[in-house]
């Protein structure tokens, strides 16, 4: 090339230094390539480091909120289940026995482990160490086993939601429960704290006979919601939950695949398949509110279905999720290769069995790991469900898709909007439920994807 | 093929219980109510003790906002709309023109109790007496300055008034959506805009009252810290200088690590709110549509249970969730009118 250049007439003979890969130069830019791929890769690990720290942030502080909720405080009293209250008639009728006085039962518990108590106040608040569900425990107890009745049973009773609260430390009185036995008093004045120092005495004095502990809290899984925080469960949220994805999912997919399949394989090319891409894609953007107006204006406004059910939750998300169903399908469907279906057309299938037989089952890790996603993100979502009534107190547990019923994000909002203090870790508690849910899908779709991808 | 086979069969399926459901939809034996998210955590409790105590289900309790709550139960009679609404506020005259546009003729309605609003700081700073005057100052987008109309230039507390400390004006409240703003408003703003006299001043300017006295500045001094009170409560322990508004459970709640300021020297109490004696608090509704009395199973049973002595009662349920009950005559005098569902 150099040689050339200065035999041509007229041009500026400028011989360039032959190239030396040991000049000081060529050093020099070795070098530059060479750190600006290592910044270039300490960018990138700069980014996950920042990403991860900040998930770490999020967990960590949900779960040091969140972990002291799978643990409830529980009291222990010596029930004396006296004929005369519960049985007078002694017909031992179930109806009779739920009905009888078991709050009655508790109390003259509680009045005879302090003895020194009287006066109304004081004895309203001596009843408040126990949880009102005490009765209702009691109740299911003796009707369930009605040999009960004139026997002293030791019952363990959930505390109420401030006891169990100061169990753990998260009511502040200023000194440690080690220092309260050695009879130091709080040193946070008792004004400034919800409960009050005879409640901790009591407490102590519980303790320091053994009747206190600390037990898994299973009513957070198998209960409904309720008021009060000891009592509250997400059992009702999870099954709610349940529910509207199964009709998202028995909507979205063959819906979603069968929109794929038709627009990537049989529909022709035309301005109207690109207008419906469009909107396809757009969709996807849309967010999750407009969604739920929808679902109200036609399927509670003109269709008449039932507000708070599953069954138009489900539909409303499906509808939500649908746009990803039909994109991760399509991506699914366009990377299976030609030579696939020209194999299956040239030993003579027709385009139906080339697309059932062939294309559709080697796609279907593709289009399992989309549909996952969507469901993950539905399972996730609260928005689109105000709208139709599903942000809703409900006790009682769905048992079909058109009762009343709330899904677990709902559930965790509503929580985080209560006063009490308990719910604040239940709130917490309830997220690391909804993640490990969330996590267990996406490591389903993982899985999955892992098991039947394939290569070519 | 098979898989075929089986989306057909699913949305039959789906298909069915839809239609199904809408038949199902015409007799409803549960009850359903809508409304207010200040009332809401104390209707649920009432809801959730009369699903235990009776054999009717547990009443549904959606929490759509006094506004929201009253256009759905306006919309008309039928199982397919609530029965109960509860409010923060009382319905209005173009609300009831609504329902009775919609056939929902006759309402009851009922008085719950009391609900505080307070403006709270960290116990790590000193305790606040303000008057109304001082607030709508420090809180509006105009004020009157020297006999003129200004907008707002006060930055520190002190520099509206000597005594007051001399701190950044840094208030979180709810949003204008919010029932608790209208309410902090109506009884702080526009109380405090009558007293300092800038009311008067901007009738005389010729400007609608209601512009300078319902303005909250929008300078950054006050913050819409969003609709949850929770919220507030922890920026308030992470920056003692700030204050907020929101209702008087959450301080009762969080009084190891929050105060309230008094206002005009009462302070924010159960026995001050209920007496009265402290000035900003509204009354709690809920509204019922007789036409459903009868129809939906467990209607006068709920309205018992929740006019019951052990529910609102000054030793009740309700007052341990942070209702401030209503005086004893009045108490009274609402339970017969509930319980006879004497309409409006």
């Amino acid at each position: 090339m150099t040689d050339i250049a200065q035999d041509l007439p007229g041009t500026v003979a400028k011989r360039r230094t032959p190239s030396r890969y040991q000049s000081d130069e060529f050093k020099a830019r070795l070098k530059a390539r060479y750190n600006a791929e290592r910044r270039f890769q300490v960018y990138g690990a700069l980014a996950i480091a920042t990403a991860a720290a900040m998930l770490v942030i999020l967990l960590f502080s949900i779960c040091s909120k969140g972990y002291l909720a799978f643990w409830q405080t529980e009291i222990k009293l010596e029930i004396t289940f006296d004929p005369a209250v519960l049985d007078p008639s002694g017909e031992r009728d179930p109806n009779g026995l739920r009905r009888a006085n078991y709050q009655g039962l508790i109390n003259s518990a509680l009045y005879e482990a302090f003895p020194e108590v009287s006066g109304r106040r004081d004895r309203r608040n001596l009843r408040a160490l126990i949880s009102s569900g005490g009765r209702f425990q009691l109740a299911d107890m003796v009707v369930a086993n009605p040999d009960l009745i004139g026997t002293t049973q030791e019952v363990w009773f959930l505390a109420s939601d401030d006891i169990d609260q100061f169990a753990k430390g998260t009511l502040p009185c200023g000194v440690t429960h080690e220092e309260r036995m050695a009879g130091i008093p709080c040193t946070v004045p008792e004004d400034s704290r919800p409960i009050n120092d005879r409640n901790i005495g009591w407490y102590d004095q519980l303790y320091a006979n053994g009747q206190v502990d600390f037990a898994f809290n299973s009513v957070l899984f198998t209960k409904g919601n309720s008021r009060e925080p000891e009592l509250a469960g997400m059992w009702g949220a999870i099954v709610g939950s349940f529910y509207t994805l199964v009709i998202t999912l028995a909507l979205a997919v063959p819906i979603g695949v069968a929109a794929a399949v038709y627009l990537e394989e049989f529909a022709p090319k035309n301005a109207w398949t690109d207008l419906i891409e469009i909107n396809i894609n757009n969709l996807a953007a849309v967010p999750s509110i407009v969604f739920g107006l929808l679902g109200l204006a036609v399927f509670l406004n003109f269709f008449g279905l039932p507000r708070s059910a599953p069954l138009v939750g489900g539909i409303v998300l499906a509808l939500m999720t649908l746009p990803t169903v039909i994109i991760a399908t399509r991506a699914a469907l366009k990377a299976v290769p030609p030579s696939i279906r020209e194999a299956a057309l040239g030993v003579g299938a027709s385009p139906y069995q080339v697309i059932l037989h062939h294309v559709l089952p080697l796609a279907a890790p593709g289009i399992l790991t989309g549909t996952i996603i969507g469901m993950a993100q539905a399972l996730g979502e609260t928005a689109p469900l105000l709208m139709v009534g599903m942000v809703a107190f409900i006790v009682d547990i769905p048992q079909g898709i058109t009762d009343a019923a709330t899904v677990m994000p709902v559930q965790i909002y509503m929580w985080s909007d209560l006063p009490e203090r308990a719910f604040v870790e239940r709130t917490s508690a309830a997220i690391m439920v909804l993640l490990g849910f969330l996590i267990l899908m996406n490591g389903l779709a993982v899985y999955l994807r892992k098991k039947f991808e394939r290569r070519w | 093929m098979i898989s075929n086979k089986i989306a057909i069969a699913v949305m039959a399926v789906v298909t069915s219980t839809a239609l199904a459901s809408t038949a199902h939809a015409q007799a409803r034996d549960q009850i359903r109510i809508v409304g207010s998210s200040t009332v809401f955590p104390f209707t649920t409790a009432v809801a959730e003790n009369f699903g235990r105590d009776t054999d009717f289900k547990t009443p549904v309790v959606e929490s759509t906002g006094s506004g929201g709550g009253l256009r759905l139960f306006c919309a008309g009679v039928g199982p397919q709309h609530p029965d109960i609404t509860n409010a923060s506020r009382k319905i209005k005259t173009s609300e009831i023109e609504l329902c009775a546009s919609n056939g929902v003729a006759e309402i009851t309605e009922v008085t719950v109790g009391y609900d505080g609003i307070v403006i709270a700081n960290s116990k790590q700073s000193e305790l606040s007496d303000y008057t109304k005057g001082q607030l709508f100052t420090a809180l509006a987008d105009t004020v009157l300055i020297d006999g003129e109309l200004e907008t707002n230039p006060y930055e520190t507390w002190d520099e509206i008034d000597p005594s007051l400390p001399a701190k950044d004006i840094e208030v979180l409240g709810p949003p204008p959506t919010s029932g608790t703003r209208d309410a902090f408003v109506e009884l702080v703003m526009e109380e405090g805009c009558d007293d300092v006299g800038a009311e008067a001043a901007a009738e005389a300017a010729g400007i609608d009252p209601d512009e300078v006295c319902a303005r909250v500045r929008e300078d950054g001094m006050f913050v819409e810290a969003g609709e949850n009170d929770n919220l507030i409560v922890q920026k308030l322990v992470a920056n003692p200088d700030a204050y907020g508004i929101f209702g008087f459970s959450f301080l009762d709640q969080n009084s190891d690590t929050l105060q309230g300021s008094l206002i005009a020297g009462v302070e924010p109490t159960f026995d001050n709110i209920a007496s009265g004696d402290y000035g900003v608090s509204r009354s709690l509704y809920f509204y019922v549509k007789n036409a459903h009395v009868g129809v939906i199973p467990g209607i006068r049973e709920f309205l018992a249970e929740y006019t019951a002595e052990r529910a609102w009662g000054p030793d009740g349920y309700l007052a341990d969730k942070g209702l401030i009950p209503l005086p004893d005559d009045m108490r009274g005098a609402a339970r017969t009118n509930a319980v006879n569902l004497s309409p409006m």
